[in-house]
């Protein structure tokens, strides 16, 4: 019989949609900073200086997203658990990431079933959230340099030092259009899943609730 | 004399001003320079008359070297004219050795450059242009049959402080550009831990270079440092944030191309690949050539002539960002990203396709499955 599981706590599903929010936003606001393709036609608008004060500002909301999800790592149940994203430390995860990732490749007919992410999705994540650090990092380093001496520029000087701010820059680009790119894979992802598992991998993100056939797991 | 206290506290002394004017320097000038010298260090108008004090007594030897440079420092130095270099800079520091001007030529001079370090041991104020090539022992820059290498070792050892003037000493600059091939070193990578100031630019401002020497004559000590060695005084804020365009910047008034209208109404050069915002020094606010102008006030964007490994990283000069590594040079980073992401979707489009006709992992047909 299907079982309903609670699987995402609340959360996990507001930092997953805070993330997805921020990440829009600072995507478009960053591409502008980097090429301003709208024009102002007088001085007294504010173009430039608005789209800075959203990028810092949502750039602060996704530091605290991000800082509670991995916070949340070590408080959450064993899905939202630091464990679930890496799977090949046990015999199980190794097993069920070859199975999953051979299923993705047309090489295998079988599907992991899984109650939490899927292996092959766990190490993406995990990949994910290294490029999240690396933006936030990269990305209030450059904004230190405002204030040489200021929290930010004492806490992420050595960087500059280290890389160069045109390099990070360069890397901060880079890695906004990785992201570009997960974003795209991640939901045509999850719609796949969702039709071949039939155990609302759509609809769990928004109520936390997964249907599972345990005779499939 | 004035009898506000604020005023008399910055008040020249009289006996001050008489000697100076005794050794042929207008009083006028001797207070422009003490007031412009005190503000770009930014301190404040009481220090002025301790700093008149000091530099009207001292006379701190200098010694002057040159190593892998076109000696643009140089000149920058023998142009400044607040007052005149002849008049109050020369007077200040009595320069021991200096390639550019001095009489001596050869063996004479060289033996005039060991007398100086033997004579101020520990005592002089060195000052270096140029990078130190370090490949084949040092045999790229000989001087008198002793390498750059040890004679920059040699006198920068016995320095009481050592000033880098430019880039190049500074931070390697241009010869240590990719792929290097002299395997230049800035000074302070020459000798680590040495007392040493950098003051890059590309040339240096001669007017941080004099402030930094009243500085040290003034107080006894070099100025405070930030991470990189450069006086906080003067490479304590970027250009972006003290630059008389940043309004256009707020507003997104930029310049296309040059001469288009934007260009013509003084608008901000950053899509013309200003690195202004990239960038750590005093140009906005003390100019070059007596603040007669400086590049972005002419027109051009800033090319980060004083960030270290800027010759790499700041170009190329007229874009944003740099090349990305591997890709051909009209590739940039944000072109390579949407071809990324484009082939991204394409890629699971395709695979959406196929997985949309795969076999057994679907109801195939209109059935209902019961559960029990």
């Amino acid at each position: 019989m299907l079982e309903i599981r609670y699987t995402w706590e609340w959360p996990v599903r507001i930092t997953h949609w805070v993330n997805v929010l921020c990440m829009i936003l600072l995507a478009i606001t960053g591409v502008y900073i980097g090429n301003p393709f709208m024009t102002a036609s007088e001085t007294s608008q504010y173009i430039m200086g608005w789209m800075r004060f959203l990028h810092f500002s949502f750039a602060y909301l996704f530091l605290v997203s991000v800082a509670s999800r991995i916070l949340w790592m070590f408080i959450g149940n064993h899905h939202a658990s630091w464990r679930a994203f890496f799977p090949w430390l046990t015999e199980d995860g190794r097993r069920n990431f070859i199975k999953m990732f051979r299923y993705y490749t047309f090489t295998g007919k079988q599907i992991s079933y899984e109650v939490g992410h899927n292996p092959v999705a766990a190490t993406a994540y995990l990949g994910i959230f290294c490029l999240f650090l690396f933006q936030i990092v990269s990305g209030f380093t450059l904004y230190g340099q405002m204030a040489p001496g200021g929290f930010w520029n004492s806490l992420t000087g050595w960087l500059l030092t280290l890389i160069g701010s045109q390099w990070l820059r360069l890397a901060h680009h880079g890695v906004m259009w990785l992201l570009a790119g997960f974003f795209i894979n991640h939901v045509y992802s999850g719609w796949l899943m969702d039709v071949k598992e039939r155990n609302g991998t759509m609809s769990g993100i928004f109520s936390g609730y997964r249907f599972i056939e345990p005779k499939d797991l | 004399m004035s009898s506000d206290p604020i005023l008399n506290l910055a008040a020249i002394p009289e006996e001050i001003l008489t000697r100076v004017e005794a050794r042929g320097i207008s009083r006028r000038d001797f207070i422009k320079f003490c007031t412009m010298t005190t503000a770009a260090l930014a301190l404040p108008v009481t220090m002025v008359g301790k700093v008149a004090a000091a530099v009207a007594d001292a006379r701190v030897p200098v010694i002057w070297v040159e190593y892998q440079s076109c000696s643009g420092d140089s000149e920058a130095f023998l142009r400044a004219n607040q007052p005149t270099a002849a008049e109050l800079i020369l007077d200040l520091i009595s320069l021991e050795y200096a390639e550019v001007v001095m009489a001596a030529a050869g063996h004479q001079a060289e033996a005039a450059k060991k007398q100086a370090m033997e004579k101020y041991q520990g005592k002089y104020i060195l000052v270096v242009e140029g990078s130190v090539p370090s490949g084949a022992d040092g045999a790229y820059c000989t001087i008198g049959g002793e390498s750059a290498l040890e004679g920059c070792r040699k006198l920068v050892k016995n320095a009481a402080a050592t000033i880098c003037v430019g880039t190049c000493a500074s931070f390697g600059g241009i010869p240590a550009a990719a792929p290097n091939p002299t395997g230049a070193l800035s000074v302070m990578e020459v000798v680590p831990g040495a007392p040493i100031v950098n003051l890059p630019g590309c040339p240096v401002n001669a007017e941080n270079l004099t402030a930094t020497i009243v500085h040290v004559l003034t107080f006894g000590k070099l100025p405070a440092t930030d991470g990189l060695g450069r006086p906080k005084f003067a490479y304590g804020k970027r250009i972006h944030d003290n630059c008389e365009r940043r309004s256009h910047f707020d507003a997104g008034q930029y310049a296309q191309s040059f001469g288009d209208p934007g260009h013509r109404q003084g608008h901000c050069l950053y899509q013309l690949g200003c690195k202004g915002p990239e960038t750590f020094h005093n140009c906005p606010t003390i100019r070059y050539n007596e603040g007669t102008s400086w590049p972005i006030m002419s027109g051009h964007g800033c090319i980060g002539c004083s960030e270290p490994g800027f010759w790499d990283t700041m170009s190329p000069f007229y874009r944003r960002l740099p090349k990305v590594p591997g890709f051909g040079i009209e590739d940039t980073a944000d072109k390579i990203g949407i071809g990324l992401a484009a082939a991204t979707a394409v890629a699971f489009g395709l695979h959406g396709v196929a997985s949309c006709f795969r076999k057994h992992d679907a109801m195939e047909e209109d059935k209902v499955v019961k559960e029990d």
